[in-house]
């Protein structure tokens, strides 16, 4: 026994660093679950004199989804927008974060536009207060304006199965 | 000859005019005006992850967030914040993942306490691997015999 206790040793080592691996440092849990969305004020891509605050969505299940023209890993996630918007499975609100109003209204003609509305977030200051960190980044909030889970980075059709549309059923039933 | 000294003046003079205005260009420019307050958002941005490149501090990162966010503590200062509220401005954004110091609390017991742990572990191994008595050491009365033999230089007595 007292020879093997090395080799056990080691291979307790293999197993925890193994374990460490499939870990991924990037997705950071995020402090906002379960807590009240931060409000904030923005004009409306495109309509600069209208504006939309987070309060306007009382009672809807729906994604704040931040995006911006110069993100290249939005541009991965875009058509799984699309898809969510085509088939009406939940409303998406854009935070376009530290972008150009030209830039970004251009991206939505050649990508189309999957968004109910987007609003500008120039200055990033609103992406600080979600504590966003690496877009693209999702928020889904529920109808009291809870923030029920981040998707960090782009959101894929593997998620949207897996953990997006249990969650969507979740949120329904315990509503109803 | 003459005219040869004045070119090499003017060439002299001219770098000197000129150089400072090169030199100047590639200095980086002060962040604020305020070194006294730069100070103080170097104090606590030393103290802050950055989330995108996740080994280096805000303090010490070129990537954008870290630049918004020494912005974000800068102006959190100037608005009289202390060091603690704008710590706790981050944590509640970021996560305790922010702080490059964790802070101690039960789920993070083991990785405070932990090297001491392994330490007090390895050194009570240690101790007693030294302690251990020396008579564990056992030789054959064969082995003995044939060792005297060769110490001896006898070696007709030595076993075959």
């Amino acid at each position: 026994m007292k020879r093997f206790l090395p080799l056990i040793i080691f291979a307790g080592l293999c197993v925890v660093l193994l374990i460490g691996l499939s870990l991924n440092p990037k997705e950071i849990p995020s402090p906002f679950v379960g807590k009240n969305a931060p409000t904030f004020n923005l004009p409306v891509l495109g309509k600069s004199q209208e504006s939309f605050s987070p309060e306007q969505m009382q009672g809807k299940v729906w994604l704040l989804n931040v995006w911006a023209s110069w993100c290249v890993s939005c541009r991965d996630e875009h058509p799984i927008l699309n898809q969510l918007a085509q088939q009406k499975i939940i409303p998406i609100v854009g935070l376009n974060y530290k972008d150009k109003d030209p830039a970004a209204l251009e991206w939505l003609v050649r990508m189309e536009n999957p968004y109910l509305l987007s609003v500008v977030d120039a200055a990033g200051s609103v992406g600080i207060n979600y504590g966003v960190y690496g877009v693209p980044e999702s928020f889904l909030i529920d109808g009291k304006g809870k923030i029920v889970h981040k998707f960090i980075g782009p959101l894929t059709s593997a998620l949207v199965q897996n953990e997006l549309l249990p969650k969507l059923a979740q949120l329904n039933s315990s509503t109803k | 000859m003459l005219n040869h000294y004045l070119k090499q003046i003017l060439c002299i003079a001219l770098a000197s005019v000129f150089m400072p205005i090169y030199a100047n260009a590639i200095e980086a420019t002060p962040l604020a005006a305020d070194p006294v307050l730069e100070a103080k958002v170097l104090d606590i941005a030393v103290e802050l992850r950055c989330l995108v490149c996740q080994n280096e501090t805000i303090a010490g990162s070129h990537a954008d967030l870290a630049i918004d966010l020494r912005n974000q503590i800068r102006t959190q200062l100037s608005d009289g914040q202390s060091k603690k509220e704008i710590l706790d401005f981050m944590v509640t954004r970021y996560g305790d993942f922010v702080l490059y110091k964790p802070p101690l609390q039960t789920r993070t017991l083991f990785l405070w306490f932990g090297p001491f742990l392994l330490l007090i572990l390895g050194m009570w191994m240690l101790f007693k691997y030294a302690r251990r008595p020396a008579s564990e050491l056992t030789i054959s009365e064969e082995d003995l015999i044939a060792a005297r033999a060769l110490l001896h230089k006898d070696t007709s007595k030595a076993p075959k």
